[in-house]
Parts: structure tokens; sequence; C-alpha cells
């Protein structure tokens, strides 16, 4: 195929599963029909913000707990104090 | 603050002790004083630890404590010397120095290493001299504490939880497992790496060591996580770990709360107990986290402790 415009050959290249004819002296690209409404589809999809990751893994089971234990803890919820040690949970770790 | 004649004495013999085994000690740091309470004395020099230990602690039962130290280096950090000295009428023992858990990082707490050392611990034979493990004792002292303060509002949930443990668990009769070889005061505090600073992890700190229930030994992160301190990840790295490694405290699978209800209920009241002291001696309020320690004592009161085999006794 020639390019309508400069008359140079075209090529056909792939772009996210569509057809298109660029010429290989003007860049000049040549679409077939649907092919630009293919194109748009593709970008959407590109934009749109990313499907919600699926829920992490949980590495432990939420593991027993006596009938005492904190309401949302007895861990749960992996502690009430989540990865933020509280300073003063902190020190008691280490005291007898 | 009168200043402590022990110290400087302490500080001494660190040094004679550090000289003593290695004469061309560089001397960069000089002595460093790891722990200055009432109930230890610590001092370092160097690659060597000498510890004054608590007024009430007797030679003959810490020399029972420092030979198990002696004959499970894979487990306890062994002492220097075999029996202890008296300096201004403390007995003194001498340690290699081994790097501990980072306090400002205990993200980095080595749990798998520590319920393992636990799990060896507890599968090793007493030998038939050692004295009881003094975490009921020390746990009824907390609580005999409290009971001597002004009146605090936040006691009276924390003596209630105390009163219907079972008398074992107060220190007022004999524990009901009296073969069982345990720490007796574990906490993140109690691990070092020997040779510092990246040897294997190792127990420290016999003071409390003796025969009882194990479970005892497991109890402190089990109230932790209990009280929703400790993150469910952590707690079940501890629990895993040790149940890997064969420990005796709680069966191998299944619901480990029937051994640890009794043991972990009693140290969530001693920690309550210790924290609400220390709030009333500095005049402040209880933090968040103290609170949810008088929390859980609180609930204990609506859940009658779960009595396993040996707790039943």
């Amino acid at each position: 195929m020639q390019c309508p415009k400069c008359h140079a050959p075209m090529h056909t290249y792939n772009r996210n599963g569509v057809q298109i004819e660029q010429c290989s002296g003007c860049r000049g690209i040549f679409l077939d029909y649907g092919e630009l409404e293919a194109l748009s589809r593709v970008e959407s999809q590109w934009s749109q913000p990313a499907p919600p990751p699926p829920p992490a893994p949980q590495a432990y089971p939420a593991p027993q707990a006596p009938a005492w234990g904190a309401p949302h803890g007895g861990g749960h919820h992996g502690g009430h104090y989540g990865h933020k040690r509280h300073k003063s949970f902190g020190h008691m770790l280490f005291s007898s | 603050m009168t200043a402590n004649p022990l110290l400087p004495a302490l500080t001494a013999k660190a040094r004679a002790a550090a000289h003593a085994r290695t004469p061309a000690c560089p001397c960069g740091v000089g002595a460093v004083t790891l722990a200055d309470r009432s109930d230890a004395t610590v001092v370092r020099h160097e690659d060597t630890v000498a510890k004054a230990h608590a007024p009430d602690a007797t030679p003959t039962d810490l020399t029972a404590r420092l030979t198990v130290a002696t004959h499970l280096p894979d487990v306890l950090l062994p002492p220097l010397t075999q029996a202890p000295v008296t300096l201004h009428g403390r007995v003194v023992t001498f340690w290699p120095y081994g790097t501990p858990v980072d306090p400002e990082n205990p993200d980095t707490a080595p749990w798998e290493a520590a319920a393992t050392l636990l799990a060896r611990l507890h599968e090793t034979p007493a030998p038939a001299a050692l004295p009881p493990m003094r975490g009921p004792a020390k746990a009824a002292h907390s609580v005999a504490r409290l009971r001597a303060l002004a009146p605090h509002p936040a006691a009276p949930p924390v003596l209630r939880a105390w009163t219907v443990l079972p008398a074992w668990a107060r220190a007022e009769t004999a524990m009901p497992d009296t073969t069982t070889l345990c720490h007796g005061d574990f906490h993140l505090g109690q691990l070092v790496r020997h040779p510092a600073p990246d040897g294997p992890w190792r127990l420290i700190d016999v003071d409390d060591l003796g025969t009882g229930i194990p479970a005892w030994d497991l109890a402190r992160p089990a109230s932790w996580y209990a009280c929703g301190l400790l993150p469910a990840g952590e707690w079940t790295r501890f629990l895993a770990a040790y149940r890997a490694a064969r420990g005796p405290a709680v069966p191998a699978e299944g619901d480990p709360w029937p051994a640890l209800d009794v043991p972990a209920r009693a140290l969530t009241v001693h920690t309550a107990a210790r924290a609400i002291a220390k709030a009333a001696a500095a005049d402040r309020p209880l933090d968040e986290v103290e609170q949810s320690l008088v929390d859980a004592c609180d609930r204990m009161s609506s859940a009658p402790p779960q009595l396993s085999p040996h707790s039943a006794k």
C-alpha cells in the first residue's frame, strides 16, 4: 500500500491489538473503518482507574483469643495500634 | 537521691573482670551502666557485664540457676563464673556481653528464635535442686504493691481479676508442675545475640528461672495479643514457632487458650498493677496502652478462668 499523500510505501503496525498503517516517508497514519474507535476504546481503558486489587491474602488466619480479649483485637484486626507501636507498648515489650 | 555506693564498686568489678578476660582491653567506651533499678544493677565494661542481683536473691538459689545456664549454652547465655560473689550485701554475677533487641526497633524482634529457645528450655529436664520459677511470686508482689497504694480508680477491676485466679497463679500454693524448666520472666529484653553483635540469640536473666508451668513463659506475648496490643501476625509467628519446636506448654494443635488463659490473665494483672503504680507515682493518668490492660482485667470478671488439666489441679 502506498501513502495517499506522499506515495511512499506504508507499513503495517499492531498497536494494542489494532492494525494501523504508517507511511515510511511522511509518518502519516491510515486507519481502516472502526480502527479509530478501537484505539479510543483501548485509550479509555488505560485512563480508567485500575480495578481495586483483590484483597491481600491474609498471611495468618485470625488466631484464637480468650473470652476477655480486646473486642477488635484479640488481634482480629492486627492489634489496636496497628503497625505504629505506641511508645508505652514499646517499653512494655522490654519490661518485667 | 543519695548516690548508690554499689554502682562504683560494681563498675570496678566489671572492669577487673573484663581485664582478666582481655588484658589488652581497648577500654574504648569504658563502663556503661545498663540498668540501675531497685531489683538489679547491671554494668558493662567492653565484653563483660557485671550484675548485682535483687537484695532478696540468695546465693544458694542463684548458684542453682547459674548452673542451669552453664549447662545449657545453646539456650541460655552462660555465665563467666560458676558462683556469685558478694558486694555491698548484694550477690554479683559476671556475664559475657551480648547484643540485645533494639528497643527503638521492636519490629525486628526475633519471635521465632525466642519461641524456639523457650521450647528447648521447656524440654530440658530440670535438675533436682532447682527452686520454682518466680513468675507467680512476682505477680503477687505487684498486686500487693497495688493494694498498698492510695485507692486508685483503676485498681478494683485489676484486683477482682486477680482474686478469681487459681491459688498457684497467685503464688499461694505450689505450682502444679514441679518438673518443667521455665524462664519465669520472658520478654523482649531477655534476648541477646552472643557473641556480639551477630551471634545466635540466647535467653538471659536467670533470676526467676525454675520449675513450673511452662505456659507462663508464653503468657506475656499472649497477654499483649489478647489486650489488642501485639498484632495477630507477631503472636502467630511466636506461637507457631513454639509449636514447630515441639514445646510442651500448649497442645501441638487446636486452641492453645485452655493452657494460656490463667498465666495470661495473671501477667495482664501483673502488668496492669505495675502500670497503675507507675502512673500513680508520677501523678499522671493511665495512657491508652495501660488502660487497655485494665479494660482486659475488667472483662475477665465476666468470663471465668479456663481450667486446663494443669491449672485445675
